[in-house]
């Protein structure tokens, strides 16, 4: 039996697609800002009425350049911040380079894509928006969160069973 | 002020903000910016099983369910503090292509008559909370991100692999919209 040790020190090979590349530790306090960062996402997510099926309809039928605006202007000013941390080597609070692992292709892109897809336009939700309908007071929507849990979960468990 | 925050905030208000959530988690700690990984983080944390996928330092990652925390706060603010005092407008063509499918509630921003408590035991709550929730999850898993992971952080730093996964959200997206949901509706 192999036993794995965790370490926080040690340098961990492995990476998920969303990752920590800080090096420094930070304490469990700093996490805190992350909470602010959240919050107001959060509003901008309900006040710009991301949240709602509705507005995920209009998109999807074309009927209303709102999501389109939404995620195009993000996508605009998240490219202009990046190439100019790029750029002007710009580092982070703890003194660090920015580091921006590239993402690799395999054929999951497009089967879980499309399967992500097909279940954005009957939720009406991604991943983010959940959690802000909840918040929200749309308390039905807990059962979308609990059944995304297991479909992550699902495909962790079965991961090497499906083409990539 | 506050009355000026409480109107539906314009895209342009809202892509900025979101654009800058990318340098704003990159400065502040090196942090890539993806929500769909909090899911996994959950399943790492809570129910690993000692599946190899979820065999990971997942409190190395726990600025991430910070952040989702966030989220739902956010929202609970929004809609406690912040709400928008004038009616719900949907676009009157989606209004009647959806009157059309079944729908009729069309005053807030999830319709009742889907998202709701009492149809959680229901056929309708099986198909929009439980699949379509396992498909969110699953899906978002197996193309490694989700809107925020690939369609904003991945095409902010111009990674081919996301723009491939962002066709295939859409592309799915249009398919259940325009082909699939017609018979779902029928169901009912």
């Amino acid at each position: 039996m192999i036993k794995t040790k965790i370490d926080n020190t040690s340098t961990e090979e492995f990476v998920c697609e969303a990752p920590n590349n800080q090096v420094k530790n930070e304490s469990f306090a700093s996490n805190f800002k992350y909470l602010i960062v959240g919050i107001i996402f959060g509003i901008v997510f309900v006040k710009a009425e991301i949240i709602s099926w509705f507005r995920i309809q209009e998109m999807f039928r074309l009927q209303s350049f709102h999501m389109y605006g939404v995620i195009g202007t993000a996508v605009v000013v998240g490219l202009i911040s990046v190439q100019l941390i790029k750029r002007f080597n710009i580092k982070t609070l703890a003194g660090e380079m920015v580091s921006i692992p590239d993402k690799t292709f395999d054929k999951g892109q497009i089967y879980g894509g499309l399967i992500f897809g097909l279940g954005w336009a009957i939720t009406g939700a991604c991943p983010g928006p959940l959690f802000a309908q909840i918040g929200s007071g749309f308390l039905a929507i807990i059962i979308t969160l609990a059944s995304a849990i297991a479909g992550t979960w699902l495909y962790g468990a079965f991961q090497n069973k499906f083409p990539k | 002020m506050i009355e000026f925050i409480k109107q539906p905030w314009h895209w342009a208000v809202a892509g900025v903000m979101i654009g800058l959530t990318v340098p704003t988690l990159l400065l502040m700690g090196n942090k890539i910016f993806g929500i769909s990984s909090s899911l996994r983080h959950l399943c790492a944390a809570c129910f690993p099983a000692n599946i190899e996928y979820f065999r990971y330092n997942w409190k190395k990652e726990i600025w991430n369910l910070f952040f989702v925390v966030g989220v739902l706060l956010g929202g609970i603010i929004a809609s406690q503090y912040l709400s928008n005092p004038n009616e719900f407008i949907i676009d009157e063509n989606t209004v009647k292509d959806l009157k059309a499918l079944g729908v009729t509630d069309f005053s807030a921003m999830m319709p009742s008559d889907i998202f709701s408590v009492e149809n959680i035991f229901t056929i309708k709550g099986l198909i929009f909370l439980v699949i379509g929730g396992l498909m969110v999850g699953f899906g978002t898993r197996y193309a490694g991100g989700c809107t925020s992971g690939h369609a904003i952080m991945g095409l902010s730093n111009l990674q081919l692999p996301s723009l491939i996964a962002t066709i295939s959200f859409m592309v799915g997206g249009f398919a259940m919209t325009h082909i699939i949901m017609p018979y779902i509706f029928k169901l009912f």
